[in-house]
């Protein structure tokens, strides 16, 4: 594919990026580096600002402070046009009165690319998502995944250096939107296309991405690869934001040898293997399905509530000392039911301290 | 040309107030000749005027009563039918409406003179024997107003029926009430807002009407613009015409602003 | 039961409606030399008088340019102002919008004799472009309506994507807004010229010796009942039927939906 290529790839980086809307900071100082080829998922809440930090690149809005440079070049203050930015929205913005060959086109005739070169790159980007043939259709004849591709394939067809993707699937049914997160997947690959995408789904991001970076209230609470993001989060709202948690809070025993300990806030202690010094508040969290049967760490506690989930069990328990619990069990036997007394363990280094 | 700003609307607004505001305000202007009072004294004052005023007026009234009496109907119908039969509806009422108030007012000359379409077919009839003065007079113009006015009294009421919730009728249904009563309790109190819209602009515009009391009232039948006319192109009165203008723009801004005060915005369905 | 009263009153509201607009056919196709009714029998002679005589002629086409004519200024004017309503945010503009809508609002005769009196100054009386201009103050309010109606409903993230895709505000402009408007363009276009048309009163005024169609019309009216005038109304009667036509097919109302 010599018309689509890795030859469009670059490095993107924002430097403490800020934007104030009135009394609201939509942007905090964020800083982060996408590195050629790569995907970066920007995941999180309605109102963290990831929406306006697409903005700032894609420069539909100016920074109050911070720059943004591609390939080194400071491109903070050029208008959106000029930008050579491959874009995909969520309602897709096709040119509703175009044919979806007049779409795909449009970029290049903005370029003022020569007719016989528009109509090969428009059909070969057509054939990249697999809608060959569908250049007459208008797009109120499509469908909404149809509708999505061709705008994926607008956003290629000029080898822009950065694509990025604002919620594009949100409006598509579930199977939908699992196929053509994998068919993003694929042709940013194929291409090695530098790609920011923005979610607040956070399944979505685990998928897509290669790092992840998690925003709320402006800021950036921690940017990592997909397995640091889930195994390790930075902090409270990470380890909560993604996935399901159980959180506690604690101090850090003093640790003669490891593993360490931690006196949770509500008395009970819990082995973990952390080497933060003693003393430290600390932040534990236990993912539910790392509970097994037995472990290091004991529980036993009164089913709350059960839930059958065809491939899983997942119950709430309540323990000792008012600790609550959400554990996920491989459905084997018959569901636990409310009232009945289960014991779980986990073991120190399935706890992750932060 | 950025489409940012008060730039792209410029032209317009030169056009409008040199070709607009000024030439208006230049020639309302001309009522304080000499610095006086006097014509509005004349305009205001003498018997003469003060029906002519007074006539407008009635008329008006009429006109906006009868409109109400034949539009309601026909708006309510427009919009609680079926899509096909609300189309064929509008097409009566738009053809109509954008056809030249000239050619209205010719047909109603035609249909109401005393060798008339009407009178010929009575007669013809048996039903009269001496043809009924329906033209050049009060009758005629009342006709031919009210016809010209419908259209601007249906469309409004066309609006207000369509935004009603049909839910708040279903239920109505339900809970038992007649038809008479829906249109009593319901329709007619949830729609006032459309009524009185169409109520007011069909009373404005039959304020400054010509055309229709210039033709079909024959000289007898004269309105505030019928007489504004004379004095400017038979009297060359100027600062006459001009006071008469005033209190007629008066006029027309004093029932907007009051029907502005006492529109109060619909609840969002 | 009260539903049949309804569409029975109606249909006689409806009759009352079309009653004008239908008696005129027949009239015009009369055989009589004169006004009468029922005709004695069908001729197309009306329509020969008024082919055949060059006032009429001149009047139906100097009606036709001026209201092309108006139709294109009042769009050029009335298409950018009705974007400043919508999209820019500058001190007075609720109060240019009420000055945009005074023309419907201040009675026609009034207008009509103000702007008389310049015109008799500036020596425009008997121009068609000075009668361009008074159509278009008065064309425009229309197509303000239609044009701010249209906006407000338009998608901003089109002309985003457009931006995105390397389209500078002009081509953005030209390839993706106004093509998009095209429906509401159409009508607010139409609506001009058939006002501009259509139009007595200023005309009556402003004309002079050259004559558009409704001032020769009415000058006609008040002469004498002639049954050419039927022809020629029969005629407009076509031409609005016509229009409404276009605008139907290719327009789009002020309620919202492209109908």
């Amino acid at each position: 594919m010599a018309s689509a290529g890795v030859e469009g790839s670059a490095e993107l980086r924002i430097d403490g990026a800020a934007k104030r809307f009135g009394e609201v900071a939509a942007l905090d100082g964020v800083s982060l580096q996408v590195a050629p080829g790569e995907l970066l998922t920007i995941l999180g809440p309605s109102g963290s600002g990831k929406t306006t930090l697409l903005k700032v690149v894609a420069g539909f809005e100016r920074p109050d402070a911070g720059s943004v440079k591609i390939d080194g070049v400071e491109i903070t203050a050029l208008p959106p046009a000029r930008r050579d930015i491959g874009m995909v929205f969520q309602n897709y913005a096709l040119f509703p009165h175009l044919t979806v060959e007049r779409n795909v086109a449009f970029p290049l005739e903005m370029r003022n690319i020569g007719k016989p070169e528009i109509a090969r790159r428009v059909a070969d980007a057509l054939a990249l998502v697999e809608l060959a043939g569908y250049g007459e259709r208008l797009p109120r004849q499509l469908s909404g995944g149809q509708q999505q591709r061709v705008a994926l394939a607008r956003a290629i067809v000029f080898n822009p250096r950065l694509l990025l993707l604002d919620e594009p699937f949100g409006a598509l049914d579930r199977k939908l939107r699992e196929t053509m997160q994998l068919e993003v997947r694929r042709l940013q690959r194929r291409l090695g296309l530098t790609t920011i995408f923005i979610t607040h789904d956070q399944e979505e991001a685990l998928v897509l991405s290669d790092r992840i970076a998690v925003m709320n209230k402006g800021t950036i609470q921690q940017i990592a690869t997909t397995t640091e993001i889930y195994e390790r989060p930075a902090n409270d709202f990470v380890a909560d934001f993604v996935g399901e948690s159980n959180i506690f809070h604690g101090t850090m025993n003093a640790s003669g040898s490891a593993p360490g300990a931690v006196t949770l806030d509500g008395g009970r202690v819990v082995m973990v293997s952390s080497n933060k010094p003693a003393g430290t508040k600390v932040g534990v969290l236990m993912r539910p399905e790392r509970f097994a049967a037995s472990g290091a760490n004991a529980f036993t506690g009164e089913v709350v509530e059960s839930v059958y989930l065809g491939t899983s069990f997942k119950l709430r328990l309540a323990c000792e000392g008012g600790l609550e619990l959400l554990v996920r069990q491989p459905a084997r036997g018959a569901l636990p039911a409310p009232g009945a007394r289960v014991a779980v363990g986990i073991d120190p280094d399935a706890i992750h301290v932060f | 040309m950025s489409m940012r700003g008060i730039w792209p609307a410029l032209p317009a607004l030169a056009l409008l107030f040199f070709f607009f505001l000024f030439p208006v305000v230049r020639m309302l202007g001309f009522s304080l000749e000499g610095g006086s009072l006097d014509w509005y004294a004349k305009a205001l004052g003498e018997g003469l005027y003060l029906r002519v005023f007074w006539a407008t007026f009635e008329i008006a009234l009429l006109v906006t009563f009868f409109c109400l009496l034949l539009g309601y109907p026909l708006g309510f119908l427009m919009a609680t039918t079926t899509p096909i039969w609300a189309t064929v509806g509008f097409i009566f009422v738009l053809l109509p409406l954008w056809t030249s108030v000239l050619v209205r007012t010719y047909a109603w000359m035609v249909l109401l003179g005393r060798n008339g379409v009407f009178n010929r077919l009575l007669i013809d009839a048996g039903i009269i024997s001496d043809p009924l003065p329906l033209l050049h007079n009060f009758t005629g113009v009342l006709i031919g107003m009210v016809h010209v006015l419908l259209p601007y009294m249906v469309l409004p009421v066309y609006g207000a029926v369509r935004r009603l919730d049909p839910a708040i009728v279903a239920a109505a249904e339900g809970l038992g009430a007649s038809t008479w009563r829906i249109f009593w309790r319901i329709y007619l109190p949830l729609t006032l807002n459309g009524i009185f819209a169409g109520a007011v602009i069909v009373f404005v515009l039959s304020l400054g009407f010509f055309i229709t009391p210039a033709l079909l009232g024959g000289g007898r039948v004269i309105m505030i613009a019928v007489l504004i006319e004379q004095e400017v192109r038979q009297s060359l009165n100027w600062p006459f015409a001009a006071a008469l203008s005033a209190v007629l723009l008066v006029a027309t801004f004093a029932v907007y602003s009051l029907a502005q005060r006492f529109t109060r915005t619909e609840p969002a369905p | 039961m009260s539903r049949r009263v309804l569409v029975l009153a109606c249909g006689l509201i409806y009759l009352f409606l079309m009653l004008p607009i239908l008696v005129v056919f027949p009239i015009s196709l009369s055989s009589a030399p004169y006004m009468q009714f029922p005709p004695p029998g069908w001729s197309w002679q009306w329509y020969e008088r008024y082919l055949d005589d060059p006032q009429w002629i001149d009047a139906t086409w100097r009606s036709l340019y001026i209201g092309v004519a108006t139709a294109i200024l009042a769009l050029a004017l009335g298409v950018p102002l009705a974007f400043s309503l919508v999209r820019a945010k500058f001190a007075g503009r609720a109060l240019v919008e009420r000055l945009a809508l005074a023309p419907v609002i201040v009675p026609t005769i009034i207008l009509s004799v103000a702007v008389y009196g310049i015109f008799a100054k500036l020596k425009l009386i008997g121009t068609w472009y000075g009668l361009v201009v008074a159509h278009t103050v008065l064309a425009l309010p229309f197509v303000v309506l239609v044009m701010v109606a249209g906006l407000r409903d338009f998608d901003r993230g089109l002309e985003q994507a457009a931006e995105g895709l390397g389209a500078s505000r002009w081509r953005t402009l030209t390839r993706i807004t106004l093509p998009l408007l095209r429906p509401s363009l159409v009508s607010a276009g139409l609506l001009a010229f058939i006002s501009s048309f259509d139009e007595v009163v200023v005309a009556l005024f402003l004309a002079g010796a050259n004559m558009t169609l409704p001032k020769k019309m009415f000058d006609n009216i008040l002469m004498e009942i002639d049954p050419t005038i039927a022809a020629v109304s029969v005629m407009q009667i076509l031409l609005v039927a016509l229009v409404l036509v276009l605008i139907g097919r290719f327009g789009r109302g002020l309620s919202g939906s492209a109908r």
